[in-house]
């Protein structure tokens, strides 16, 4: 028995202990603990007086039985006179009692609320510590009220010793959490601030804490923090480890401090001043730099502290998501820890780089890394690190490698732990739909979802292929054929029975004329499923057999006789009953024009949100869910999403002289956006604003106007010679903006005329190419806001270079295409100064933005770019290439754009010489 | 609301608590919950599994020690390593403290066991991390009666 051993313990409680160790069964201890408790309780009710220590002791035994899990309903009282013992073993008892036993008898809390103003009150700071934690354990609103006030000024005080500082610091901060409105902001706070700069690495380690959560709740008052911080963080990433002593864990220099300060950082956005920014960015530097020096020691916990402080370094980075070289660095690390021997560190590779791959700067590094992520999702043994791995794929997917993601995603769904499974369906719906260039693909893709993993394929993910093929009718055909081919199969699952019941009565007319699918066919293939299924589905393949009937005459008899049966019209099911019922007489009684024109063929759906975005959303909570668009995220971390939307058939079919062909749509459901582009910057207010303009050349997202009123976003895809622009009207003010209109100047449609106070509305531009172009659509605004009329004119970054496509192609290819496009006029060549400071990662996610790929090992000097796209129009495609040689030492740059058309080449080279 | 520690738990293999801490409300029996539901999802990872679980909307930072299991539950964008390690640096000041700590030593001294830990962490945040410190503090009440 180690406790009686030392000598230093409650030698009746260690035998107590021992006892209860011993007891055989649950009978025997419940007999013992029994026998303790009439012991413990006669004492206290003797006559005689007992001392501190014996009431010590049975203090501390009714703790051990309650924490064995048995009920204490005494002890409290003797508890609480502990408290006011002036012997720090018994007055600890005596917390610790209740501090685990807390208990809202209103005599009790008085009286120790009592015990604990005098001990605060003693200037024993061994005292003030109990008494400080057994507020910050407790925390009740009681205690806050009591005390709230009283702990502001014991932190601050100048002779208030370092470890009661501590104590003091996170007693308030668990006030604060538990009971804001208790905790009194004054003149402490100002002072709390300079406690980040206080000798003492324990106090700083504490208050860092304490101020972060209050910067969290009002960053204004806080401000001050941020310069303090940086400048303590610097101190310690530059010390040589020596230096902390007491604070260097395993060769790292104070690295708990580290991490929170970077935490405390998060708060805020990058700092303004910029020596703070360069200092904060040299720390960053260094701490980016320290991860690849060589270990200082073997020990996995030197490597933990060090890559603990270093992943707080990367989520700051991606927090400020503002310095391109810093992101692209983080995420080159990251790039290395996905191969790394430890498990951990795999793991929070794939998790970082989940939000890195959100951010503009680092998406295309994040993409190089598919086939080490692709190769986890196979090999990892740990299920939540594959599932890390999913979540990445996810995150870094675009048009680009939609097709291999999608299809890894597939083959890992077989194996997947039924855990996450459902995700993983939801996420490749998703992913199919959002970058199905081509719809047959998007359709196999879903059937195969429902092929692999049926059982986890939700109500949202078969409705929304069902609206996909209702509102494109290129792929009516395929999809029919499709599900037709897929029911052939002896056992398929209900989910499929649902989806090739509702497109052959829609659409099985289209592969009626081959004789191996003929209506009869059909109808043969979908009942012979009939009898399997529940009767939600049941009640759908009815509603199928009447389409039939509209559709293939030649059927009318058949369905009839079924739908005549008993089994149908004596269902026991009132809801089946009932359709065959009415189907039946509906056949009989309607001619064959009442009939097509009640089971004509469905509307297209309206465009809005996915439902099943919506439903991941909802599963992952907000916040969650890495971005798939390149949509900016919030200073909190969360993210919106933009709809995913199909390209509705209705579009663009305006005849128009201008190149541009450009169409709206007023949509509802607008407030889902709001605060997309929260992380914007101010303008002035302008009539005719372009000022905006090129910062959209590289990009498709972000503000493109704002003033003191009015904000407005944009988000836009771009899909070959087709384009669709999102125009988010944002109202920053309190008051509704009447008589709200946006036209084009190619082309008019009202959004909605009222925008509430605060609210958004959104607007959809339909866009088309139809030969190249120089001048951009101008978008002009009117409203009325508290009586006066607002003029607003702003350019929409409509331009050439949206409607490139990346080639890939061989150094070979490139340079006999580069020959054929020989013609002087067919090279534009441009020679600047660069304007940004030159770096190649910035350089190639602007060149990658500007839509051509870029082409590796073309060019004979690996510091020159070289590209090679091709901009679709209606009428044509044209084909470019090009060129950027960077100069560093004279800072200029040279630029040589060739392709078919003069103009073309002309307005390229003038759009992405201006990004440099 | 920002809240970082939501508990601490040690555990045995059989199950049997020897610590909880808890940073935050729970009635008995979700506390009685929690316990059973983290011993369920720590004890059945093996070595090469990460340090981490997903746990209800939060996450455990856990390591063995022996027969034991320290978990720690926290935020899920709390930082994963600078717990573990903290889990590591309180291991180390318990060893130190009872002199080559084993289970039966959290058994017999669980009220020492609860200074250790406020000195430590306190409020659901990190208080401490200096082990000569944290050491010198407990020597020093060890010396009081």
């Amino acid at each position: 028995m180690p406790a009686v051993s030392k000598g230093d313990g409650m030698r009746g409680l260690a035998v107590f202990i021992s006892d209860i160790r011993n007891c055989k069964s649950k009978e025997a201890e419940i007999k013992r603990i029994n026998k303790e408790l009439a012991n413990i309780r006669s004492k206290f009710k003797g006559d005689k007086a007992l001392d501190g220590y014996s009431k010590k002791k049975y203090v501390c035994k009714l703790l051990f039985i309650f924490l064995l899990g048995h009920d204490i309903d005494f002890g409290h009282m003797e508890a609480v006179n502990l408290l006011s013992s002036n012997k720090y073993t018994e007055k600890q008892i005596g917390y610790l009692f209740i501090s685990v036993l807390v208990n809202s008898n209103s005599d009790l809390i008085r009286l120790i609320n009592n015990a604990i103003k005098n001990d605060l009150a003693s200037r024993n700071p061994t005292f003030m510590n109990l008494a400080l934690h057994c507020i910050a354990n407790v925390g009740s609103r009681e205690m806050a009220e009591a005390f709230a006030s009283e702990i502001p000024s014991i932190l601050v005080a100048g002779d208030t010793m370092d470890s009661v500082k501590q104590s003091a610091a996170l007693c308030l901060l668990r006030l604060n959490r538990t009971s804001t409105d208790l905790v009194p902001m004054g003149e402490w706070t100002a002072r709390v601030v300079h406690l980040l700069n206080d000798q003492h690495l324990g106090v700083v380690t504490a208050a860092a804490s304490l101020i972060t959560t209050l910067a969290q709740k009002s960053p204004d008052d806080f401000k001050t923090s941020i310069s303090l911080a940086v400048a303590r963080l610097s101190r310690i990433v530059t010390s040589a480890s020596i230096d902390l002593q007491d604070y260097t864990y395993y060769f790292v220099a104070a690295p708990w401090l580290s991490v929170k300060l970077l935490r405390l950082l998060q708060c805020y956005p990058p700092p303004e001043d910029a020596a703070i920014r360069s200092r904060l960015t040299e720390c960053l530097e260094t701490i980016l730099n320290k991860a690849q020096e060589p270990p200082k020691s073997k020990k996995v916990q030197h490597s933990n502290a060090k890559n603990a402080v270093l992943f707080e370094a990367i989520t700051l980075i991606i927090h400020h998501d503002s310095e391109p070289t810093l992101l692209v660095r983080a995420c080159n690390q990251l790039g290395q820890f996905l191969q790394h021997r430890e498990t951990n560190l795999r793991y929070l590779a794939l998790e970082s780089m989940c939000t890195l791959a959100s951010s503009e700067f680092s998406h295309e590094t994040v993409k190089t890394h598919i086939e080490t992520v692709i190769n986890a999702l196979k090999t990892e043994r740990d299920v939540s690190v594959r599932q890390r791995a999913v979540d990445l794929l996810y995150a870094m997917c675009d048009r680009s490698n939609a097709k291999q993601i999608v299809a890894e995603m597939l083959s890992y769904l077989e194996t997947a732990d039924y855990s996450i499974r459902e995700e993983i369906v939801l996420k490749v719906a998703i992913l199919a739909e959002k970058y199905a260039v081509d719809y047959t693909w998007y359709v196999d893709t879903i059937l195969n979802l429902i092929r692999i993993a049926g059982d986890y394929v939700s109500e949202e993910v078969w409705y929304r292929v069902i609206q996909i093929v209702i509102n494109r009718d290129d792929v009516q055909g395929y999809a029919a054929k499709t599900v037709f081919e897929a029911l052939q199969a002896p056992a398929c699952h209900e989910n499929l029975v649902k989806v090739g019941g509702y497109i052959l009565g829609e659409f099985g007319n289209l592969i009626a004329g081959d004789s191996r699918s003929s209506p009869l066919v059909q109808f043969n293939l979908l009942h012979s499923k009939f009898h399997l299924c529940s009767v939600p589905t049941r009640a759908l393949l009815l509603s199928a057999y009447i389409k039939f009937i509209n559709l293939f005459p030649e059927v009318k008899t058949t369905i009839q006789d079924v739908l005549r049966s008993d089994s149908q019209l004596r269902n026991a099911d009132v809801e089946l009953q009932q359709r065959a019922v009415e189907y039946l007489r509906l056949s009989c009684i309607a001619s064959t024009d009442i009939l097509a024109t009640v089971l004509e063929e469905m509307p297209p759906f309206p465009e809005r949100e996915s439902s099943i975005l919506a439903k991941l959303k909802r599963k992952k909570g907000p916040g969650n869910l890495p971005d798939i668009d390149d949509a900016r995220r919030h200073v909190n971390g969360s993210t919106e999403h933009s709809e995913i939307t199909e390209h509705t058939k209705k579009g663009s079919t305006h005849p128009f002289d201008d190149p541009l062909n450009l169409s709206s749509t007023p949509s509802t459901g607008a407030s889902l956006l709001v605060d997309v582009f929260s992380d914007s910057t101010t303008l002035a207010p302008v009539d005719v604003s372009e000022e905006n303009f090129p910062r959209f050349v590289c990009k498709n997202n972000g503000v493109i106007f704002e003033n003191q009123l009015l904000q407005i976003g944009l988000k836009s895809e771009y899909r070959q010679n087709l384009g669709r622009m999102y125009v988010f009207f944002g109202n920053k003010t309190s008051t509704q903006f009447l008589s709200f209109s946006a036209s084009l100047n190619v082309h008019a449609k009202t959004v909605e005329p009222i925008i509430e106070g605060g609210a958004q509305v959104q607007q959809i531009l339909n866009i088309e190419c139809i030969s190249d172009f120089t001048d951009a659509p101008l978008l002009s605004i009117q409203f009325r806001y508290g009586g006066a009329l607002q003029n607003i004119a702003v350019k929409l970054p409509v331009m050439l270079n949206k409607f490139f496509q990346p080639t890939e192609m061989t150094s070979q290819d490139f340079f006999q295409r580069w020959k054929q496009l020989g013609i002087p006029q067919q090279e534009v060549q441009k020679i600047f100064k660069a304007k940004h400071p030159m770096d190649t990662e910035v350089a190639k996610a602007k060149i990658l933005g500007f839509g051509v790929a870029l082409l590796d090992g073309v060019d004979p000097n690996p510091a020159n770019f070289v590209g090679a796209g091709v901009i679709h129009t209606k009428n044509t495609q044209v084909g470019c290439l090009l060129r950027l040689e960077p100069n560093t030492q004279a800072q200029m740059y040279r630029l040589t754009l060739r392709t078919s058309r003069d103009s073309v080449s002309q307005r390229l080279c003038d759009l992405l010489s201006e990004q440099f | 609301m920002i809240w970082k520690i939501r508990f601490i738990l040690i555990q045995n293999r059989a199950g049997k608590t020897r610590l909880a801490k808890w940073y935050m409300q729970f009635d008995d029996d979700e506390k009685q919950k929690l316990i059973e539901e983290v011993h369920a999802v720590v004890t059945v990872r093996d070595a090469k599994h990460t340090n981490f679980v997903e746990f209800r909307n939060f996450k455990i930072i856990y390591r063995r020690y022996a027969g034991l299991y320290f978990c720690i539950c926290v935020d899920v964008t709390d930082n994963n390593l600078a717990y573990l390690e903290g889990i590591h640096n309180f291991v180390e000041v318990l060893n130190e403290y009872f002199h080559n700590v084993c289970e039966l030593d959290l058994v017999f001294n669980f009220y020492k066991v609860y200074t250790v830990v406020d000195e430590m962490f306190l409020a659901g945040e990190i208080r401490e991390t200096s082990q000569t410190k944290v050491l010198k503090q407990l020597l020093m009440l060890q010396s009081l009666e």
